[in-house]
């Protein structure tokens, strides 16, 4: 028996922060998630790009000038990384929040003031707004720096929907808290599309459209009707502005996403002086 | 209070957008004179200066502190200064051209990196700074949250989200289908021409000035200027009945504005000619038809033997044409302003049954 407890402590005797850190890199259940081990060589350190799904996004090699903050102020890598914060913190406050009249406001006091830990809506929001100023500086940058010109035209193209797409998400989850501030933001932007050209009831053009007597664009059946499910900003709307953010735009932003980091590969890399 | 009332009357909006825009182009015409290290340090250490005093005063306070606008209050700092950092590096740049030394960029065009450490570690580091500033951010500052949403009782002013107040903005000077729904769109397809528009090779992958000047110029015009300048006019400058208030003026909601507006038809039919206006709306507003008319279709094609003749030629009739109905629209804008500002002008067209008005 006392041999046994010298050998334990002979063990401890011997543990260094080191030797577990070894102990574990030797070990099957690391090997088999990362099989490059540490990146300490200029091979591994290429390999280590290749083999992971995440930095694959990355080419192996980069040109130095075009990784430099200076030319690109980081911003299209902060916005990315907002948009995952946004959709990590989103995924959370769907647990709290229920999309109806009775229980909108009220779930958003709860996160506030029952929910542990409250400050996944403040994180939401402010990186919401953060991330509408970085698309905008991102957008500021690629233009300073003529990047949209060929062969990255499409690519630019891209980026635009994806700027109208953050836009409309940042719209669209205003509406959410259902209270004061939220409702008649909405309401002011939404009123826009009833002087949409004839497809609003109150724009140009939409009196001319009509089968004798009955008109066709109507407050009932207009843009402004299509966008809200309702005449005002209710109910209807408040489950379509839902839905829509939490599901409709993030999928098709995600895929523009897709199709843009995708491009920047194709296109050349990171654009830089030729 | 003689400076807080000198401050109030400047920010004006036609004092404020005309002054910017006049000091946009000059700034651009000597970039070097306005692109430094030393103007940027004058230009900041003012703005911290005016910003901390100005808190100070409690109607300043009230705006500037109210939780939704306090990044806008960032943008206040960070579009000037990204605006500052790329003319000082093109202006770096051009002056390296003109010398015949290779521009900033190209020092390091030939040299490749391995993408670990150099740019994963950069990435991590923008990553952790961000994830602090965010989550500082969130534990001094409550999200707003006001009342429940009451749709009997509309709150004055009724303000969209801050992103789009410069759209609310042009509604001051447009109707909303032109100002929150055509010119949207505009901005849009506008936009995404950019880079077929632009045939000129130089300029890509590196900040320069002196080789896209024309294109440079427009864009900060079209962006700083009628987009982010209004955002922040329609954050911080307008108040009850849009209404326009002076940083340190109260919020009052009986502030009474003169309705002083008049139809081009009515200067042209009643002061001008001394008859009444006639009742069909299309003899009505002849003039502003003929003035709309000329302005959209007889423009282009004079700009294109005279001011843009070099366009012209570069670019080919569909382009030019494009790009020219594109500048057109972006400038309705301040030409609309400047015709409001001068002679309280309120529509060049008016038919209203129809919801016609530009």
């Amino acid at each position: 028996m006392a041999n046994f407890s010298d050998r334990l402590k002979e063990t401890f005797k011997n543990l260094s922060p080191a030797k577990v850190g070894e102990w574990i890199q030797e070990s099957q259940i690391y090997r088999s998630i990362f099989r490059i081990g540490v990146p300490d060589s200029d091979r591994k350190r290429m390999l280590v790009m290749l083999g992971s799904v995440f930095l694959h996004l990355h080419p192996v090699k980069v040109r130095k000038s075009g990784i430099r903050m200076r030319y690109t102020w980081c911003m299209g890598g902060i916005t990315f990384f907002l948009f995952l914060v946004l959709t990590f913190t989103g995924l959370l406050l769907m647990f709290y929040y229920r999309p109806t009249l009775e229980y909108a406001y009220v779930d958003i006091r709860d996160l506030r003031e029952q929910v542990p830990l409250g400050i996944m809506r403040e994180i939401h929001r402010w990186g919401a707004h953060a991330m509408v100023i970085a698309v905008w500086l991102h957008m500021y940058r690629v233009f300073m720096t003529g990047s949209y010109k060929p062969p990255r035209e499409f690519n630019w193209n891209v980026g635009v929907i994806l700027l109208v797409l953050t836009l409309l998400l940042s719209f669209t989850g205003y509406l959410l808290p259902w209270d004061q501030l939220a409702i008649w933001a909405i309401t002011v932007g939404s009123n826009m599309a009833r002087a949409t050209p004839f497809a609003g009831h109150e724009g140009p053009g939409a009196a001319l459209l009509k089968l004798g007597d009955i008109p066709l664009v109507s407050n009932s059946s207009d843009a402004r009707f299509a966008l809200l499910g309702g005449r005002f900003v209710g109910e209807g709307a408040l489950l379509r502005f839902y839905v829509l953010h939490c599901v409709g735009l993030p999928l098709v932003a995600g895929f523009l996403m897709a199709i843009h980091f995708w491009r920047i590969r194709r296109d050349g890399g990171i654009s830089g002086p030729l | 209070m003689f400076i807080k009332e000198f401050i109030n009357a400047i920010t004006a909006p036609y004092f404020l957008i005309t002054a910017a825009g006049i000091l946009l182009f000059v700034s651009l015409k000597y970039p070097g004179k306005f692109y430094t290290n030393r103007s940027a340090l004058i230009v900041f250490s003012g703005m911290f200066l005016f910003l901390g005093l100005s808190v100070i005063d409690p109607n300043f306070r009230k705006i500037v502190t109210k939780p939704d606008n306090v990044p806008i209050v960032g943008m206040l700092f960070l579009i000037p200064f990204f605006t500052w950092f790329a003319l000082r590096e093109a202006v770096r740049n051009d002056q390296r051209t003109a010398e015949g030394k290779p521009l900033i960029e190209q020092e390091e065009t030939a040299d490749k990196v391995l993408t670990w450490p150099d740019l994963v570690y950069t990435e991590l580091i923008c990553m952790v700074v961000l994830t602090v500033i965010l989550i500082g951010w969130s534990m001094t500052l409550e999200a707003p949250l006001e009342e429940p949403a009451n749709p009997s009782a509309s709150p004055n002013p009724s303000k969209a989200p801050w992103y789009f107040l410069g759209l609310q903005e042009m509604l001051v000077y447009f109707d909303p289908w032109l100002a929150g729904v055509v010119f949207p769109g505009l901005i849009i397809v506008g936009l995404m021409a950019i880079p077929y528009i632009d045939t000129n090779p130089k300029g890509n992958g590196y900040f320069t000035l002196k080789e896209r000047k024309w294109e440079i110029s427009t864009f900060l015009f079209g962006f700083l200027i009628l987009w982010i300048l209004l955002v922040i006019l329609g954050t911080f400058l307008r108040g009850p009945n849009w209404n326009f208030f002076g940083p340190y003026e109260f919020w009052d909601i009986h502030k009474l504005e003169a309705l002083v507006n008049v139809n081009l038809s009515e200067y042209i039919w009643v002061k001008a000619l001394g008859m009444g206006l006639p009742k069909n709306p299309l003899i009505r507003e002849f003039f502003g038809f003929v003035a709309v008319l000329t302005y959209l279709l007889a423009m282009p094609p004079l700009l294109a033997r005279t001011l843009l003749k070099r366009f012209y030629n570069t670019l080919g009739p569909v382009r030019f044409h494009l790009m020219t109905f594109l500048l057109l629209a972006m400038m309705a804008l301040p030409i609309k302003m400047v015709l409001r500002w001068l002679f309280n002008l309120k529509y060049i067209i008016g038919i209203p049954e129809y919801f016609f008005n530009i």
